[in-house]
């Protein structure tokens, strides 16, 4: 290689999106290097969709070896079991669908059971389908900007055979070196996109041309508005109130879970980059669409504790 | 430009033109940086303020932050910007950070990420942790207190980490009344001090993070001050991986994708330099070579590709190459060794083990380490070299460490993808120690395995000879010479390709430094056996007749040879036979106390305890014993 040619290479600079790229992919090998049963959950969102777009990456050609995992609570929008499917597919992946057999025998729905639905359906659905196949390594696409306290998780969490979360116990991440040794019985909780904010989420998305549950884009949608959110009808099961009938408005949603928690936000932003245009004028931040960290701003950093993602 | 005018400009660009500001946005770089000071510095104010001048706060979390700062906050009415950082609960009431946070935010330029340390004397650790992946560090001063103990630990720790641009930000300038004489009173006092570590340059800033002072925009409170913002210099300094794409081409193998026959892939991220297609390669630590077939992604194949990016390569030729190997450019190697000198910084309460095994992470590969006692620990506060026999939580010291196999590796300085590395404790699995290699110890240093073609098998097939090595063992006068004498001219005479090695030939000349102490024997035997394998390697048929009284340095040989290669033949005769026959008057000798450390007199010899053979040279001649020892040996041939 002559001197110019190194010179005019030196200049060349990866932009934060190819580094942001090029560490998730690292994190992603150097995990199931080492792994002995590793599993992505998967869980149709936008950070999921980015999550599986990297595994296709990292292990190009091959396809990623390892399944995906979707916790199910049989209370999600249509539309996402409509892409899951597809993008399993798609990735020439084996998909996992999980349920909580208690839950399902029990019926339990966000309407009747309050905080119930999500222990039940979503942290000891995860815990009990991670014991059924005995995985030992989940990736996860939690990012660290969408809450204060991720702010310190790490991008490999040690999880007890209880799947309890101890603060304490983490391990110092220096450089670029993992230590993915745990004793047995132990787990890993992996997250790849740990230094991603939503916004590269959606730079990425836009970019790469990823496939992403429609409701992300506004459209005329059938909502009711309980308590200052606005909650989409999208099935027969949800109970209206009295008097209460549901209304068309253009609306979109900036984050995806169980349809009956998850407030949607009026909207025209129908392409990509209107949806990225209206984040970043609006002035709310991402999980306020949640019910689950109204109630105090430290409750994430309980259901982490209790092994909630 | 000032920062309100920026952000207004960026508003106007995303609601006129968001393809435009998507565009850009693209081609931002990223910086990541870390923050230290001591606990009162004000470093999560500035960190909340950065945050909220460069509008990451969403009005929801303001609402929150305001509600929360009347309840928790130190600022009395007024926003207390360092709630906005403050991660755990716990730590939050008791109003320190105990961890590191990693904080994002960006500007029109950049992309930052932020490692938010505590100022809390006892982490070291954590400390350490976030400065381990900074481009950059931010070192925090109370413009009231000026430079305390806490900053000259800060500052060690940031320059052993490597990181060359430093900024010195002296916080809470309105408390001082904007003085310039005490800024650069302080600069005066830092300046002598980080001379003294061998900090080559730093960039002091005047600030506050309370009021917002220089932070963003250029404060009218310090006229005399002409440098750069905080927020300026941030969006300008120089980042780590573009300066490594100048250094010659690592990448450390993290996964081989087999996904079918026709394929076999070498996945890694490229540490440093750059690699094209055609490129001639090398493979350590085996030295193999070849050269770059493609480079391999998802998005199609690239002609070449730069430090930081992971890919994955493809070789023109089936060379052996799998995880925990490094692929560099073939004319420019990094060196592989066996031991090295490092600096520890230790991270776990259970307080180091010198001679302990340890598993060490360094690239993508592990193996077991161990670790002497410190050259000297370093008192991070005075500089100071302490002697010490350990390394306790949050201590730093030098030390020797042994690998049990060959790595590649580079001076943390020059590389630190191939010098950092991490001790991980082979019982609770925790990570024990960050360490930097310094360089290689003399013995290993610079010594390249050349791959060779020709190889082991070549030289015995060539002879028409599988290699052995025919170890005779036993007392002195017990026959071994005689008898290996016996069998390589019976070899020799069956067209064999031998050669013996005896204490007397060996003794004159490689090992005439060596005497007869326990240490010598053990050196003795070990150069035999070095020279043994190296003979097997050339494909010849080794008879070594030494007296080899120990049972360790047996197992040792025997270990250094392929499996299968090595036979052990006890000559079997008791003491008073040998002592009876005393060819060479030794037995008399040492009897007399003429000869010490005599083995069966005053040394003991270690029976073979599964010695391939046994010959019992009571009941046998020499010739008889001879012939058994060639029928063995042919009959493994």
């Amino acid at each position: 290689m002559t001197s110019t040619a190194q010179k005019s290479m030196s200049s060349d600079t990866l932009t934060h999106l190819q580094r942001l790229e090029a560490e998730s992919i690292h994190i992603m090998r150097e995990v199931v290097a080492t792994a002995e049963n590793p599993v992505m959950l998967y869980s149709v969102g936008k950070d999921s969709a980015c999550m599986l777009h990297l595994a296709k990456k990292a292990f190009y050609p091959a396809p990623p070896p390892f399944p995906l995992l979707h916790v199910d609570t049989t209370w999600k929008f249509q539309d996402m079991y409509a892409l899951r499917e597809k993008a399993a597919a798609d990735a020439g992946m084996e998909l996992l669908v999980y349920q909580n057999p208690e839950a399902v025998e029990k019926g339990i729905n966000p309407f009747d059971h309050g905080s119930l639905h999500t222990d039940m359906w979503k942290t000891d659905g995860l815990k009990q389908a991670l014991t059924k196949y005995g995985f030992d390594v989940a990736f996860g696409g939690a990012r660290r900007d969408e809450e204060k306290s991720r702010a310190k998780e790490r991008i490999l969490s040690f999880r007890s055979a209880s799947h309890r979360w101890d603060p304490k116990q983490q391990r110092p991440e220096l450089w670029k070196l993992y230590n993915t040794r745990k004793a047995k019985g132990e787990s890993i909780r992996a997250f790849p996109l740990s230094n991603w904010t939503e916004l590269d989420i959606w730079q990425y998305i836009h970019l790469e041309n990823i496939d992403i549950v429609p409701l992300y884009y506004a459209a005329p949608r059938p909502v009711v508005d309980r308590g200052g959110m606005l909650i989409m009808v999208d099935d027969a099961r949800m109970p209206l109130l009295e008097g209460e009938v549901p209304m068309m408005r253009s609306v979109r949603f900036r984050t995806l879970g169980c349809y009956p928690l998850t407030g949607a936000v009026e909207s025209e932003a129908a392409t990509l980059p209107e949806v990225i245009q209206e984040m970043l004028l609006t002035t709310t931040s991402e999980r306020q669409g949640r019910a689950i960290d109204h109630d105090q701003s430290a409750s994430m950093e309980k259901k982490k504790q209790e092994g909630y993602f | 430009m000032s920062g309100s005018d920026q952000s207004y400009i960026t508003d106007t660009l995303i609601a006129e033109d968001i393809d435009a500001y998507l565009h850009k946005h693209q081609h931002k770089t990223m910086l990541r940086f870390i923050t230290c000071g001591s606990v009162d510095d004000g470093k999560s104010t500035l960190i909340g303020r950065l945050l909220y001048d460069s509008k990451m706060i969403f009005e929801d979390q303001l609402a929150n932050l305001e509600s929360d700062s009347r309840a928790h906050g130190t600022q009395g009415q007024g926003i207390d910007f360092a709630l906005l950082v403050d991660g755990l609960a716990a730590e939050r009431e008791q109003g320190i950070t105990i961890d590191v946070a990693y904080r994002f935010f960006a500007t029109d330029k950049r992309k930052f990420i932020v490692a938010d340390t505590p100022g809390h004397e006892q982490y070291t650790r954590n400390m350490v942790t976030g400065a381990s992946t900074a481009d950059l560090a931010v070192i925090l001063v109370d413009a009231r207190q000026g430079i305390l103990t806490q900053t000259r630990r800060h500052s060690y720790l940031v320059n052993l980490l490597g990181i060359k641009n430093i900024v010195l930000a002296v916080n809470k300038m309105d408390l001082v009344g904007y003085s310039q004489e005490r800024f650069y009173e302080i600069v005066k006092e830092y300046a002598h001090f980080a001379e003294q570590l061998g900090i080559k340059s730093f960039l002091p800033i005047p600030i506050s993070g309370l009021a917002g002072d220089n932070i963003v925009t250029r404060s009218e409170n310090t006229p005399w001050y002409q440098g750069p913002t905080l927020l300026g210099h941030l969006e300008d300094a120089p980042i780590n991986a573009t300066q490594m794409q100048d250094a010659p081409f690592r990448m450390a193998v993290q996964w081989v994708n087999r996904p079918n026959l026709d394929f076999r892939g070498f996945a890694g991220q490229i540490g440093s330099g750059t690699i094209a297609k055609g490129d001639a390669i090398r493979v350590l630590p085996s030295g193999k070579t070849s050269r770059v077939k493609s480079i391999v992604t998802y998005d199609g194949q690239l002609d070449r590709a730069m430090a930081g990016q992971s890919i994955t390569l493809t070789f023109e030729d089936e060379v052996d190459c799998s995880r925990g190997d490094v692929i560099t450019v073939a004319d420019a190697p990094c060196e592989v060794a066996d031991q090295f000198e490092a600096t520890l910084v230790w991270m776990d309460e259970a307080e180091m083990l010198p001679g302990r095994p340890y598993l060490l992470k360094i690239g993508t590969q592990t193996m077991t380490a161990t670790v002497t006692e410190p050259k000297y620990e370093v008192n991070v506060n005075t500089l100071e070299h302490l002697t010490s026999q350990t390394l306790a939580v949050n201590a730093i010291g030098v030390v020797n460490i042994s690998t049990d196999r060959a790595i590649p590796f580079e001076a943390y300085a020059q590389n630190p993808d191939l010098g950092g590395f991490i001790l991980i404790d082979r019982m609770t699995n925790a990570t024990v120690a960050a360490g930097m290699v310094h360089f290689a110890l003399r013995r290993s240093q610079n010594i390249h395995w050349q791959a060779v073609d020709i190889d082991r098998t070549a030289h015995a097939a060539i002879k028409g000879q599988q290699a052995r090595v025919v170890w005779f063992t036993g007392l002195s006068g017990s026959g071994k010479s005689t008898i290996a004498n016996i069998v390589e001219k019976k070899l020799h005479a069956l067209g064999k390709h031998t050669f013996l090695l005896d204490g007397d030939n060996v003794r004159h000349g490689l090992n005439r430094d060596l005497g007869f102490t326990d240490a010598d024997r053990v050196e003795n035997i070990r150069r035999v056996g070095e020279v043994a394998k190296l003979m097997s390697d050339a494909g010849l048929i080794v008879l070594t007749a030494f007296i080899s009284p120990f049972r360790a340095e047996r197992r040792m040989v025997r270990e250094m040879m392929e499996t299968g290669e090595f036979m052990e033949v006890h000559v079997n005769t008791p003491l008073e036979v040998a002592e009876a026959r005393d060819v060479k008057g030794l037995y008399k000798k040492a009897r007399a106390g003429n000869l010490k450390n005599f083995t069966g007199i005053d040394s003991p010899y270690e029976q073979p305890e599964n010695a391939e053979m046994t010959v019992n040279t009571v009941e046998l001649t020499a010739e008889d014993a001879a012939e058994q020892v060639v029928a063995a040996i042919l009959a493994g041939l």
